[in-house]
């Protein structure tokens, strides 16, 4: 048999759009980089500023508090609305709507403006005044976990679900408490499911909390509004945060990446999966 | 509720007295009266949707019962009774009810995440406080029982169905259970494994385990059972020694069973 040559099929109409497209941004790219009010030489001079690396900070910092409260406390939602009690669940229900639709930015002002109608807490003889335990953090804090909640809530839910019903059967025939056979037996297993898009949400969280800084809570883009407040290199700052956005989701995301393959995919792995995953926690916990 | 509280005479490991199950509308169990002795290997047979299943999950309380009273070697099984009324018990109480009562599924329904060995000895630590040297040592001792000596560290997707099914009967002995139920233990595998399932079920009776056995192994039946429930569309048809049953049935609905059964 002779070598045979193949010319593969062309698709003209994707080379059109590919063109097309490398014009549009190339075009974009002259606009941005020509442009005399760009001061190009405050970006390098801003990146590693004292300010701007506080400021990242805070919003790991965020990121991190705020997905770890909001996956205890999504849990609790999680088995309150799977509960067989109706209130427990309906209070559950409730909460998940109510925080998933109203926007996460009205809710941080909201919090960080508490003290306008509970300006005190008194419990017996303490006291404090809400003012100085609210602070831009606390709210800040507040808002990005109480929120994010409702949605690992959802996400709890699903994977508790997906854990198959013969396990909790088994468990319970053996004599498991329910508290047992839940943290023995059916949360090991969710995690499989649960662990991926606990992975998403926290990638999206560390752009989310970019939204405290309406409050001025020292996050990364409130430090950069801080600087471009004062020597107006408004655009110069804001492409500095970008790239530090850009830095920390590109981290997290291949962080994702390794993660999730060592989770496996398959259901014939779920052992396997469930030993790295505990590897992974481990080691992440002795890191940090 | 007509039934006075009965406390069983000291040779009734299980007694059932007019269980009653409904669905919504659908009545699955129309009163169930039977009672296991310590000791007697008893099986089940009747056919696909005549409440085998959902008697012998109410025996264990997997089930809620909508009527009459199940007791477990003289113990009122899922309710406290006080003052004439039926209370049913927490998770809690539950729980140290089923403790002794060991159950295996049709779909073997091992701890996917564990290993052979956590499989088998968690419960007996957890649950029964043993150590780890004892639950561990036990755990090897019920393996070499069911033939599967060294498959410690296997995870259960690493086992074919029936060394998975031989597993499961291993973990619910572990707990030292007073009474065996196995709901169609052989029904989900390969023909060519059931004969080892049974085997083992077989070294169970010959060690005078009680055991309430739903199966449609016929041949085991006869061999192994002391006495064999037929039960269809939720009551019981006719019941007596395994070889009376299977082999000169009375009742019509028994003989046209077992006919289609052959
Ligand atoms: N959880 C349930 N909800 C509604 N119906 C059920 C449920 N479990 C069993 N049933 C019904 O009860 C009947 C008896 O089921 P089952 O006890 O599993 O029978 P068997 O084990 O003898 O095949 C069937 O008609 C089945 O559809
Ligand atoms: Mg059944």
């Amino acid at each position: 048999m002779s070598e045979q040559r193949i010319i593969p099929a062309r698709n003209w109409g994707q080379w059109v759009i590919a063109i097309l497209l490398i014009a549009i941004v190339g075009f974009l790219l002259a606009m941005v980089i020509m442009s005399r009010h760009i001061t190009w030489s405050a970006i390098p001079q801003y990146l590693f500023d004292e300010t701007i690396l506080e400021g990242i900070k805070l919003t790991i910092l965020f990121t991190v508090l705020s997905m770890l409260i909001s996956i205890v406390a999504g849990g609790v939602l999680a088995m309150m609305r799977l509960s067989p009690n109706a209130i427990v669940s309906g209070f559950a229900s409730l909460y998940i709507w109510f925080f998933r639709g109203t926007p996460l930015l009205v809710q941080i002002i909201f919090w960080f403006n508490i003290q306008l109608f509970i300006p005190s807490i008194d419990i017996g003889s303490i006291h404090f005044d809400t003012n100085s335990i609210i602070t831009a953090f606390v709210a800040a804090l507040l808002a990005l976990s109480l929120n994010e909640a409702a949605y690992m809530a959802e996400i709890m839910r699903g994977g508790l679900m997906a854990v198959d019903s013969g396990q909790q059967e088994a468990a319970k025939a053996l004599g498991y408490t329910p508290t047992q056979s839940m943290l023995r037996i059916i949360f090991p297993q969710a995690l499989r499911v649960i662990i991926p898009p606990i992975g998403n949400q926290t990638i999206s969280m560390l752009k989310t909390t970019s939204l405290v800084s309406v409050v001025a809570a020292q996050d990364l883009l409130t430090r950069a509004q801080n600087i471009y407040a004062k020597n107006f290199l408004i655009i110069e700052l804001l492409i500095v945060a970008s790239i530090w956005y850009l830095v920390m989701t590109t981290v997290a995301s291949s962080l994702q990446y390794v993660i999730e393959r060592r989770l496996g995919r398959s259901t014939s792995d779920a052992p396997m999966a469930w030993r790295a995953a505990l590897r992974l926690l481990r080691a992440e916990g002795s890191n940090g | 509720m007509t039934q006075q509280p009965e406390f069983t005479t000291s040779g009734a490991m299980v007694e059932a007295l007019d269980v009653r199950k409904s669905f919504g509308a659908h009545e699955v169990l129309k009163g169930i009266n039977l009672t296991i002795r310590k000791g007697e290997v008893v099986c089940l047979l009747g056919p696909s949707g005549s409440g085998k299943s959902t008697f012998l999950r109410c025996i264990n309380h997997l089930e809620r019962m909508s009527g009459g009273r199940i007791l477990v070697d003289g113990h009122l099984i899922g309710y406290n009774e006080r003052h004439g009324l039926l209370y049913e018990m927490s998770g809690k109480e539950l729980a140290r009810q089923r403790q002794d009562i060991g159950m295996v599924f049709q779909r073997f329904n091992l701890f996917a995440h564990h290993d052979v060995l956590t499989n088998i000895s968690q419960a007996p630590m957890l649950i029964r406080g043993q150590s780890r040297e004892q639950a561990f040592s036990r755990a090897r001792e019920l393996l070499k029982l069911v033939d599967l000596e060294g498959r410690e560290d296997a995870y259960p997707y690493q086992l074919s169905g029936g060394q998975q099914q031989r597993v499961a009967i291993a973990r619910a002995l572990a707990m030292n259970p007073k009474l065996m139920l196995f709901d169609e233990p052989t029904s989900a595998l390969d023909p060519e494994l059931v004969g080892e399932v049974l085997a083992v079920m077989r070294k169970l009776a010959a060690d005078g385990m009680t055991m309430l056995v739903v199966t449609h192994e016929l041949a085991f039946a006869r061999e192994v059972a002391d006495r064999v429930i037929f039960m269809d569309q939720g009551v019981v048809v006719e019941e007596g020694p395994a070889r009376q049953v299977i082999d000169a049935p009375q009742h019509e609905r028994t003989k046209t069973f077992l006919r289609r059964m052959h």
